[in-house]
């Protein structure tokens, strides 16, 4: 691990802290409204008249930016993990059958590019806007629509270890193909396809706020990053930090999860 | 290469026929009856299956799908549910601009990261290609969403330089010609530069590790020893032999791509397949839906055949 990736899994793991501690970090609850006329578009760092310092001001309903950045990390970063733990069971259960089981191998892999050739965000507007739209299906909608990467690379991986003489002698042994890939395929391959998982957390958190930014994920008054960018935007003259401040957190854990990912990759 | 073109050819309806089955199956088992959501919450079970009968919604659904179908590939896609207007249309008259918008990005976003691609690639100073890696990370990292919410606030709101949404302005009919050339610019620009900025990131990064593999090559050193300047090595030998895997990277990231529009242009209301995809969607307008998604598929795979017929044309080869 370089310096980059140091700072961003630091990085990570301080946004997944604030995510935990957030009742505890924040001053006021998420949709804590008080004085709606007294405290609305407080810009960052001023203490309003009740003596409730707004360390990056408050929104058009007087609601904290900062409180509501907290508990919007705890769902946004959630709902992004969990769509890449299903992507990455998904993932790698595809590409490992692909390469272990040679009867079912053209077909999965077939399904994989078909799948990669589905512009993804037209998917996700379809399923988000078909069913209720939430978390929980903001989960499956966006795990089920990236999985593709880490079963192609799950496969690729797999098939150069297959060749490798440790596997044969697994195999000699009497090993099933499943205790082989699990025992001794899946600990070699594991660094790279983490790889991968991180950059699809990036790219997770991305889209789950720019599904609730259209409407589609997450439901407002539920603080989620992309939710705040979207009332943000209707009050971009008179308070540009409603929309600025959850952007630039959302550009951080991408950039963190990126920069992790780039060192797992070179570390392996 | 004409076995490559027939195959190519042939994966642009199987997969078009994929999306628009997939899209199909999706609406049909959603829950939430069009025909109700139609006549609204007043209706009687009466209206409602004179409507479910009248849109062919009491069909066994194999005959429904056949149906849409058959008449898809007549080119008839039948009228909006929340406009009345044939969609075939509204499709018409939205994919040039969604065109426009992601064929210059792309262009645009290749040559600009290319370039930094092979100033990281051939610099001595580590620092310059830690700060244009950091760069570009950054560059890649950012929501296509949020950038187009800063440019915006930052170009229309405080500088009050360039519009913030649409295609053109309300008195476009009025200008005279090379007026109406700037304001259509004008205009472009928000869109392209957020779409263009954040392709940049994305090209730059692949292409610094091919760029990079490139120059270990001894062809670089002979040609260097032979008196070739920076720039001849450069553009003669180390990017012609770098273009061939960036150039099928093109391909595979035009799905990517079309998403990151779609966001972009729902944000600019430019008036491309994007926003038609989003504001149907919104409006449980199913027959746009089912035909945008179509649209859409039949660009990104026809882009992305495209992409592989360019990998034949530089790669010298994979003629043979």
């Amino acid at each position: 691990m370089n310096a980059s990736s140091r700072l961003g899994l630091l990085l990570l793991v301080l946004f997944a802290a604030a995510a935990v501690f957030a009742a505890r970090l924040a001053p006021v609850g998420p949709g804590d409204v008080s004085d709606v006329v007294r405290t609305r578009f407080l810009p960052p760092g001023t203490v309003d008249d009740f003596g409730v310092l707004h360390l990056l001001g408050t929104d058009r309903l007087g609601r904290d930016v900062w409180s509501r950045l907290l508990f919007g990390a705890r769902i946004s970063l959630t709902v992004a993990a969990l769509a890449t733990v299903v992507a990455a069971v998904v993932g790698i259960a595809v590409g490992a059958t692909a390469a272990l089981v040679r009867p079912a191998t053209a077909f999965l892999l077939g399904v994989t590019d078909f799948s990669l050739a589905v512009p993804r965000v037209v998917l996700l507007l379809l399923l988000a806007s078909l069913w209720q739209p939430g978390a929980r299906l903001a989960v499956l909608t966006l795990g089920l629509t990236g999985w593709m990467p880490i079963a192609r690379l799950a496969y690729a991986e797999t098939r150069g270890q297959l060749g490798r003489a440790y596997v044969d002698g697994a195999r000699a042994l009497g090993g099933s193909r499943f205790r082989l890939f699990r025992r001794h395929v899946l600990p070699n391959v594991a660094p790279s396809l983490l790889a991968a998982a991180t950059l699809g957390l990036g790219s997770a958190v991305s889209l789950e706020a720019g599904l609730s930014f259209l409407g589609l994920g997450v439901q407002p008054p539920a603080a989620s990053w992309g939710t705040m960018i979207a009332s943000g935007r209707d009050t971009v003259v008179n308070a540009p930090w409603v929309g600025l401040v959850p952007g630039i957190a959302l550009v951080l854990v991408v950039l963190s999860a990126t920069l992790v990912a780039d060192g797992l990759e070179r570390h392996r | 290469m004409l076995r490559g073109f027939v195959f190519g050819t042939l994966r642009v309806p199987l997969v078009v026929f994929g999306v628009v089955t997939l899209t199909f199956l999706l609406l049909h088992f959603a829950p939430g009856d069009p025909a109700s959501h139609l006549l609204g919450p007043g209706a009687t079970t009466d209206q409602i299956q004179a409507v479910r009968e009248a849109l062919g919604l009491e069909r066994p659904l194999v005959m429904q799908y056949g149906r849409w179908l058959t008449r898809a590939i007549q080119g008839d896609f039948g009228a909006s549910i929340a406009t009345g207007r044939p969609v075939l249309a509204m499709l018409w008259e939205a994919w040039p601009a969604t065109a426009l918008l992601v064929g210059l990005s792309i262009i645009l976003s290749y040559t600009i990261g290319m370039l930094i691609a092979a100033v990281q690639a051939t610099t001595r100073r580590r620092g310059v290609d830690g700060f244009l890696s950091g760069l570009t990370a950054t560059l890649a990292a950012l929501p296509g969403y949020w950038l187009a919410f800063v440019l915006v606030m930052v170009f229309t709101y405080v500088l009050r330089w360039l519009p913030g949404f649409g295609a053109a302005g309300l008195d476009a009919d009025y200008l005279r010609p090379w007026q109406r050339l700037m304001d259509r610019l004008t205009h472009l620009a928000l869109p392209l530069a957020t779409l263009t900025l954040i392709g940049i990131g994305t090209a730059a990064r692949y292409a610094r590790g091919t760029l990079r593999a490139v120059a270990r090559e001894p062809y670089l050193m002979l040609a260097r020893a032979k008196g070739a300047g920076y720039w001849r090595v450069l553009f003669r030998h180390h990017l012609r032999n770098g273009l061939i895997p960036i150039v099928a990277l093109l391909g595979l990231s035009l799905p990517a791509l079309f998403s990151g529009a779609v966001f972009v242009e729902g944000v600019f209301a430019w008036p491309g397949v994007g926003t038609v995809l989003i504001q149907a969607v919104q409006a449980r307008d199913y027959p746009v839906v089912m035909a945008a998604t179509t649209v859409s598929a039949l660009l990104v795979v026809l882009g992305s055949v495209l992409a592989e017929q360019l990998v034949y044309r530089v790669d010298p080869r994979t003629r043979a």
